[in-house]
């Protein structure tokens, strides 16, 4: 055999066609993109300039703002993130219960809880909010309400995940002592994923704070309200101070949830 | 102490839990109060949930038109966004890798990433348009930051991962930082980088759907115009259709996902 | 000018202080066949790391065919790298890539960038490597995985990897300590013989005592940083591995 005459290739022929197709439909899919996108060529070359332009006028920040306004719709804002939170539990539990095979039995009511958490998750929560401004009006209670309602399939599809994959061990031994139902769920099902529970509701109070911010642009309260107005009025020394209100509220959050669930777990 | 002196007990009170429980049922009843959320209003707005619920039935799909423009618009600020974010996102998720770049361009670029990711990207939009006008090129410079973020970050932890070993191999045939890179740290991270931006081309196209609210092109600008006029009819149409674009999105990246593995 | 590997007072210190090696002075012929033994956390590893600069010495000279590497920044030290091919001892080849390409990967040294990343390697470097590939047993396994290999077959293709440099000097860092018994024999037969008929000069670290005996033509006993035996094979006494490994008991 001569070694000379072998020819090294990095894929078969086959693959080379897989990739080449990928790339051709990547580069497809960015041309019909790129032409079919409304951008100014105007807008596009001074938008640099633009830019830094707004963050000369953005700087320096005036901390004064600070004091009562922006503190006040900030505490609205948590206040938003916590009780939307809290109250997508109430919704969550129960469909996180029905959604799971191995606790409710029934199929009919397995699908029916698993089309409400998808639904809950397909609409973002700045179109919740939309939704519960025009139930509501604008407000906090709007706001609340649209954080809740995201949350629901979030919360609901972690937890329902979450409890099919607990151990039927313990289920099984109590429900061989014969406890009813509700005993089984508290003391064979509760202890299993209790762990699990905190993280989820941990890890979507973090998400609610960088969404409730956003909330008031559509009048559903919280610091986006304030936010709205600053921006609408050019006052960009006061907007800065709301962004570093908002940047500061999201870090110190992710820091609080990361020491919890440290200890929690 | 004798035995009996000695109180067993079968479940010791556990005092943190119980505070806790306290804790927040306090909380959320102060909140509700500060809020202004009360039973009445409730009552009123289960009423008007009722109303809003007959005008949105049944969905109005005669400016289908306008509909299939403004989810095209989204579905190109979309892709736009995702390729660019994936661009930038390599070199910066590089550079923030502490097991190969120097400490000080990690620590900055760490911090830039960090940045990008903690304003929400409706805040950046809304920022754009206001610095570069009303349109998509807002909506997909916002979309851009994110994407670039969120990948940049699982990138660096995911180049943290690797084995070492490997690179040091490559690094003693005396190869370049480039080659280093292309057979030494590439090849250990490259299916889990596709992976990071699939999810990111699905979550950019949720989330362009949206910028559109504060007028940085796309569908969402239709939705919000729609709600405006309370034209809910119209609105429904618009988020059945958002829902099922999503829908065949997340299907359609599954299958890759799929493929991929 | 001096051929082989001359080293003068070499001091490698992690944590300042604590040197891991004490003033190493060693010169080794333009060819053979050298064995270092010694215990764990002697610094033979670090020895042979100073050599090709994955780890930096703390001071000292290493002149390979003349020319001292410590020195050696950037360009250069990639130059002086392509020169000295190592094999390693968890073979680290590139897990995900084809055995083909990790062979090719000895000369990434040697290409551009853009080849690199191509692939567009010469054909006579891609005749070498299937030439290398049949030299080490593992003719029809080129377009296999490294991943899907056994210890063995990594290990042969790592050697591969390194002669695919075309080294003027050769590193082996433990190179049978993860295989079995008869597949380390197997790669110290084929890696001693594969280096004496290039020509290459090979300083392999071992810590098995009768495969250094068996392969080696020079002996160098470490211990505590030091080296203190150095010499053929039929002069290394019980003795001298008392000194080396200390104790008597596993003798």
């Amino acid at each position: 055999m001569n070694a000379l005459m072998r020819e090294w290739q990095r894929f078969t022929p086959a693959e080379r066609i897989g990739r080449w197709a990928a790339y051709f439909i990547i580069v497809l899919a960015l041309i019909w993109a790129l032409r079919g996108i409304e951008i100014i060529p105007e807008f596009l070359a001074d938008a640099p300039e633009q830019m830094l332009d707004l963050l000369a006028r953005m700087w320096p920040p005036h901390l004064g703002h600070y004091h009562p306004a922006v503190h006040e719709a900030l505490v609205e804002t948590l206040h938003i993130a916590s009780l939307g939170t809290l109250f997508s539990f109430i919704f969550a539990v129960p469909l996180a219960l029905m959604a799971a095979r191995n606790i409710c039995p029934y199929a009919w009511l397995n699908t029916l809880a698993q089309l409400a958490l998808v639904t809950s998750r397909s609409v973002n929560s700045l179109v919740w909010a939309l939704i519960f401004v025009a139930i509501f009006g604008p407000g906090a209670a709007a706001g609340t309400f649209a954080i809740a309602f995201r949350s629901i399939g979030f919360v609901g599809k972690l937890l329902a995940e979450a409890l099919e994959e607990i151990s039927p061990g313990p289920q099984e031994a109590l429900r061989a002592t014969g406890a009813p139902d509700s005993h089984v769920i508290l003391k064979g099902v509760w202890p299993q994923i209790s762990p699990a529970f905190w993280g989820v509701a941990l890890f979507r109070w973090d998400i609610n704070i960088r969404e409730s911010a956003v909330l008031g642009l559509v009048g559903a309260g919280g610091i986006g309200v304030v936010l709205d107005d600053a921006i609408n009025f050019f006052q960009w020394d006061r907007v800065a101070t709301i962004l570093l209100a908002i940047l500061g509220i999201v870090i110190l959050a992710e820091i609080l949830v990361t020491k919890l669930r440290a200890r929690l777990i | 102490m004798t035995v009996s002196g000695l109180r067993l007990r079968a479940f010791p009170p556990n005092w943190g839990a119980r505070t806790a429980f306290v804790a927040l049922a306090v909380y959320a009843a102060y909140a509700f109060a500060q809020l202004d959320i009360t039973a009445g209003r409730l009552a009123v707005g289960m009423g008007e949930a009722g109303r809003f619920l007959g005008r949105m039935w049944p969905p109005n799909f005669t400016r289908w038109e306008l509909l299939l423009e403004g989810l095209l618009e989204s579905l190109q600020i979309a892709v736009i966004a995702s390729a660019l974010g994936i661009l930038l996102a390599l070199p910066l998720g590089l550079m923030a890798a502490r097991n190969l770049a120097p400490w000080p361009l990690a620590l900055v670029t760490r911090g830039f990433i960090a940045f990008c990711r903690s304003l929400h990207y409706v805040i950046v939009a809304i920022l754009f348009v206001k610095a570069i006008g009303f349109g998509a090129l807002a909506g997909v410079a916002a979309l851009t930051i994110a994407s670039m973020g969120f990948i940049a970050k699982l990138f660096a932890e995911a180049i943290e991962e690797i084995s070492m070993k490997q690179v040091e191999a490559i690094r003693a045939t005396g190869a370049g930082l480039g080659a280093v890179l292309i057979y030494g740290v590439l090849p250990q991270v490259a299916s889990r980088f596709v992976g990071f931006s699939l999810y990111q081309l699905d979550s950019n196209l949720r989330n362009s759907t949206l910028v559109g609210i504060v007028g940085a092109g796309g569908i969402g600008g239709t939705l919000f115009a729609a709600f405006k006029r309370f034209d809910y009819d119209f609105v429904a149409a618009i988020l059945l259709a958002i829902i099922a674009l999503i829908f065949v999105a997340e299907v359609i990246s599954s299958r890759i996902r799929a493929l991929l593995r | 000018m001096m051929q082989g590997l001359v080293i003068r007072d070499l001091v490698k210190e992690y944590v300042p202080g604590k040197p891991v090696l004490r003033g190493i002075k060693l010169t080794i012929e333009a060819q053979g066949i050298t064995a270092v033994i010694g215990p764990s956390g002697t610094g033979k590893s670090t020895l042979l790391r100073c050599i090709n600069r994955l780890v930096e010495p703390t001071q000292g000279e290493i002149r390979l065919n003349g020319e001292d590497l410590v020195p050696l920044k950037g360009h250069a030290l990639r130059m002086a790298r392509r020169r000295i091919g190592m094999v390693f001892q968890e073979y680290n080849l590139v897990e995900r890539l084809s055995v083909m390409e990790n062979v090719l990967s000895g000369r990434l040294g040697y290409v551009s960038f853009w080849r690199a990343w191509l692939r567009r390697y010469a054909e006579e470097d891609i005749a070498r490597a299937f030439e290398l590939l049949e030299a080490v047993g593992l003719p029809e396994q080129a377009t296999r995985r490294a991943d899907a290999l056994s210890g063995g077959q990594r290990q042969r293709v790592g050697i591969a990897r390194a002669l695919m440099q075309r080294p003027e000097l050769l590193l082996a860092d433990e190179p049978t300590s993860s295989l079995d018994p008869r597949t380390a024999i197997e790669i110290m037969e084929l890696m001693t013989g594969l280096s004496t008929s290039a020509r290459v000069p090979l300083i392999v670290n071992i810590h098995n005592v009768d495969l250094a005996r068996r392969f080696a033509q020079r002996i160098i006993g470490m211990a505590g940083g030091e080296i203190v035996f150095d010499g053929p094979p039929e002069h290394l006494e019980a003795s001298h591995l008392r000194q080396i490994y200390g104790g008597e008991d596993w003798l």
